[in-house]
């Protein structure tokens, strides 16, 4: 307890008892003795002079969070819809098997916890876990019995990496088991860069000058959205207010994409880059990179690439002899929350709140992180930034297709012979991208993760950019074995345990969809039942207070445009079933029937 | 040129002042746009999304809004309507409502809304949560089947008790109202003649000793739906 106090009152100390640093603080104490009990959350409130409710309400948020006592190992496994197919499910009774405890339980000695995790990123290895800050790939049930086994044995989840990956997954920093998977490298992110080339080039010019660069390199946002980054840019420029910040958004959560996982290992020196230029055209100070709690074992690499540019000048004061550049970059570790890649919920996140989005207007341009005029920008745009400064935005501008200019790093998994990450121009047809990654048999493809659309064989010709098949890069190729609704039930159960629960229709209605699907899945399934899902989809995307809401039913519903006859032939014909299909009387008649020890004579089972 | 802010509601043209939203211009002008979340004395907060109406034919949440000079806004329109209705719906089955026994009946903002859109009975299945109720404090009782999450108490205790006797925890369904204690709201600072208190739409938050008070005839919205006071302020004149 004595200790607990020390600690707590020691780490808020660290970060200036700041209470917009509340994140990093319970992130600490969490890893250091498995929860933030009750007491940790007292001292912390008190050290931060704020009220305890606050600070249970952030622990409460965050997955990684927990108020109550875990393991000091906590095995996280993915069971994301790429880790399903290739067998997370026997992976998962593995575990619960050898550690005799169910998911979500510990170990009577209290050393292990068992959970399930949405998407780690490594759907091109999967299936996929985390333990504590280790990743294990390519699991199978021997492999999880065997990880147990070190597990208890050595108390050292590093001791589960027994070999390295390629790249700097061997890096002493790093020193993780991950293959970088690189199918195909192109000329803007995944090509070598020279540290400081772009940003002279950059500092050469005028602020103004490089937006308009930017402007004339049509380069779009690679989150998703695809807005014009130099509007973005110029928007936060024009905004008033003292100190601006630069944001990088690292908290790459749609499920099936991994992409910014290979750029942060491999070329985080570009995208630092791009950062800083950013900071430099928007006149911002400050610049976070917001890297995602799966990631926390890239975070020594990230920092010694900082510290490297802080040393060659590339950061800091004066930057490369430019009097009143100044420029630096924190990195700010989420805790897992899938809402928090949202830019909103990340600057509230950042700010170290719950990671719910914030009501626009005022737009992060605006009024941003601490009120500053904020520029939130994905990993992958801030390369292109980068590479657009040294090679022209001329030649950046003649890559791609007409709305849709330079590459896109797609995030290949699945059923598929070559899973990875492939950098491809624009314009790309979804047909050529399948025969490149050994996935011509397709049933269906998923494109831009669990809040992208499902398309079938009929859109096969349709072509990758923003204008016709947007992805933010997850691209989850489904071979012709496999179940449309529940491939859909999957994306549904994602967006049930990410809602923020802010809003009504996401809160209330991605559960509701989950459940209609399931009826549907499990043969209890109505005539009218496919103009429900529809009708409540709907009514998500039209109230729902932000994209995660207003996408979590697009998955269903693209895959009912796309499979309509699939679907329908799960429903029952209303005349064969003359009552309530989807009510269970036994089930209902269970518990009263429990009570009063005797079967129901009326209903009999 | 002019600076006055004159909108459109419904065929109405209203004032707005600068800064005010939507729903805020919409009340001065005697128009009444559905809410729950919504107080006159808090900051807005986009939560129950029951006022979204079609701004310029784009559905915006009209609690948190910007009103604007020309723009063109739908409220009572049946569209509009029906999406309200499944809101509130989703909010019925979300908890655990009964009506017929609850003290708040005759005066839940809830119940009046479903009686205004002309809910009938929800279209989605009842969830059944279980959930804790806390009748720890002497004078109030929380009952937490009865919350709708709209966050009123959080931004009342915090903004105008100056208290943070509320905020919520966890995330998605799993989303609760909690307090600023261990456990109990006996061991917050929250009192009775805390706004925090009264300012709960539904029987969340109740008084305790003085259930059942007002009798059936004579509750606030007993008589007349619930926005009546609104839509009396509207003069006449001003329709179209």
């Amino acid at each position: 307890m004595i200790e607990l106090a020390r600690d707590v009152r020691d780490t808020c100390r660290t970060y200036g008892n700041d209470r917009t640093r509340l994140l990093d603080i319970v992130r600490v104490v969490q890893s250091r003795y498995g929860c933030v009990s009750s007491q940790a959350i007292d001292l912390a409130a008190n050290a931060l002079k704020i009220h305890r409710v606050e600070v249970e309400s952030v622990v409460s948020f965050y997955s990684f969070l927990s108020v109550r006592p875990k393991g000091t190992i906590v095995i996280r496994l993915c069971n994301d819809v790429v880790d399903e197919m290739f067998g997370a499910e026997k992976v998962a009774r593995a575990f619960s098997e050898e550690l005799g405890i169910p998911f979500g339980g510990t170990t009577p000695d209290g050393k292990i916890s068992l959970e399930y995790t949405a998407c780690i990123g490594m759907s091109d290895q999967a299936p996929a876990a985390l333990v504590n800050d280790v990743v294990v790939t390519y699991l199978s049930s021997d492999r999880a019995r065997e990880v147990v086994r070190i597990l208890r044995e050595t108390g050292d989840p590093r001791r589960l990496v027994h070999r390295l990956g390629d790249g700097n997954n061997a890096h002493p920093l790093v020193r993780s088991m991950i293959h970088n998977n690189i199918r195909k490298a192109g000329p803007v992110v995944l090509a070598p860069m020279d540290p400081g080339a772009a940003l002279r080039k950059a500092l050469a010019m005028s602020p103004v000058e490089v937006i308009r660069d930017l402007k004339t390199s049509r380069l779009r946002g690679r989150g998703g959205a695809g807005f014009p980054a130099g509007m973005k840019w110029e928007f936060t420029r024009n905004a008033n207010g003292d100190s601006k910040c630069i944001i990088c958004n690292a908290d790459e959560g749609e499920p099936g994409t991994f992409k910014d996982r290979v750029i942060l290992t491999e070329f985080s020196d570009l995208m630092f880059e791009g950062m800083t230029i950013a900071g430099y055209a928007i006149g911002a100070d400050l610049g976070i990179l917001y890297l995602r709690g799966e990631y926390a074992y890239l975070r020594a690499l990230l920092e010694q690439v900082l510290q490297s540019r802080r040393s060659q000048n590339l950061l800091g004061k004066n930057i490369l002899g430019k009097s009143g550049v100044h420029f630096d970059i924190r990195i700010q570790m989420g805790a897992g929350a899938y809402i928090c890649g949202e830019e909103t919920a990340l600057i509230s996140s950042c700010e170290g709140l719950r990671g719910d989005p914030k009501n626009r207007p005022p737009f992060p341009a605006e009024k941003g992180y601490l009120g500053m005029p904020t520029c939130v920008n994905n990993v992958e745009t801030l390369c292109c930034v980068a590479r657009i400064l040294d090679n022209g935005a001329g030649w950046f501008a003649q890559i791609g297709s007409k709305g849709s200019a330079g590459t896109k790093l797609l995030s290949v998994s699945g059923d598929c012979s070559s899973p990875g990450v492939y950098e491809v121009p624009f314009g790309l047809k979804l047909r050529n991208l399948l025969e490149m990654v050994g996935g011509e048999d397709a049933l269906a493809v998923q494109m831009g993760g669990a809040s992208g659309r499902m398309v079938s064989r009929a859109d096969f010709e349709r072509i990758i950019c923003f204008d016709d098949l947007a992805t933010g890069g997850s691209v989850m190729v489904f071979g012709p074995q496999r179940h449309v609704p529940w491939i859909a039930s999957k994306f549904l159960d994602f967006f049930v345990e990410e809602s923020c629960g802010y809003c009504t229709p996401c809160r209330v209605g991605s559960v509701l969809l989950k459940q209609k699907l399931e009826d549907i899945i499990h043969g209890r399934g109505q005539a009218g039942d496919l103009e429900y899902l529809e009708q409540l989809g709907a009514l998500m995307k039209t109230t729902s207070r932000c994209g995660l809401g207003q996408t979590a039913p697009v998955p269903v519903l693209s895959s009912i445009q796309a499979f309509r006859p699939t679907y329908e032939a799960l429903l029952l014909k209303k005349a064969e079933e003359p009552f309530l299909a989807s009510f269970d009387i036994q089930a209902a008649l269970r518990e009263s029937q429990q009570l009063t020890g005797r079967a129901s004579t009326v209903f009999a089972a | 040129m002019s600076d006055r802010m004159i909108l459109t509601i419904d065929g109405v043209k209203i004032e707005a002042k600068p800064g005010q939203t939507i729903l805020q211009a919409a009340d001065d002008g005697g128009i009444y746009i559905p809410r729950l979340c919504a107080h006159k004395e808090l900051e807005p907060f986009g939560a129950c999304r029951v006022c979204t109406v079609m701004v310029n034919g784009r559905p915006q949440a009209a609690c948190t809004t910007p009103a604007a000079n020309a723009i063109i806004v739908e409220n009572e329109t049946e569209p509009l309507r029906e999406i309200r209705r499944a809101l509130v719906e989703m909010l019925f089955v979300e908890g655990n409502h009964y009506c017929m026994y609850c003290e708040r009946s005759g005066g839940c903002e809830l119940q009046a809304m479903a009686y205004r859109l002309g809910i009938q009975a929800p279209r989605f299945p009842y969830q059944f949560p279980k959930r804790d109720m806390d009748a720890s404090h002497p004078d109030i009782l929380l009952e937490r089947n009865r919350c709708i999450l709209c966050g009123r108490c959080v931004r009342a205790s915090r903004d105008l008790d100056g208290k943070h006797v509320f905020q919520f925890t966890g995330r998605g369904a799993r989303k609760t109202i909690w307090v600023n204690a261990e456990a109990k709201l006996a061991d917050t600072k929250l009192k009775l003649a805390d706004k925090a208190v009264e300012i709960c739409p539904v029987g969340a938050i109740l008084k305790k000793g003085t259930g059942y008070r007002v009798p059936i005839g004579q509750r606030a919205f007993d008589h007349k739906p619930i926005g009546s006071d609104i839509e009396e302020k509207r003069a006449p004149a001003q329709s179209l």
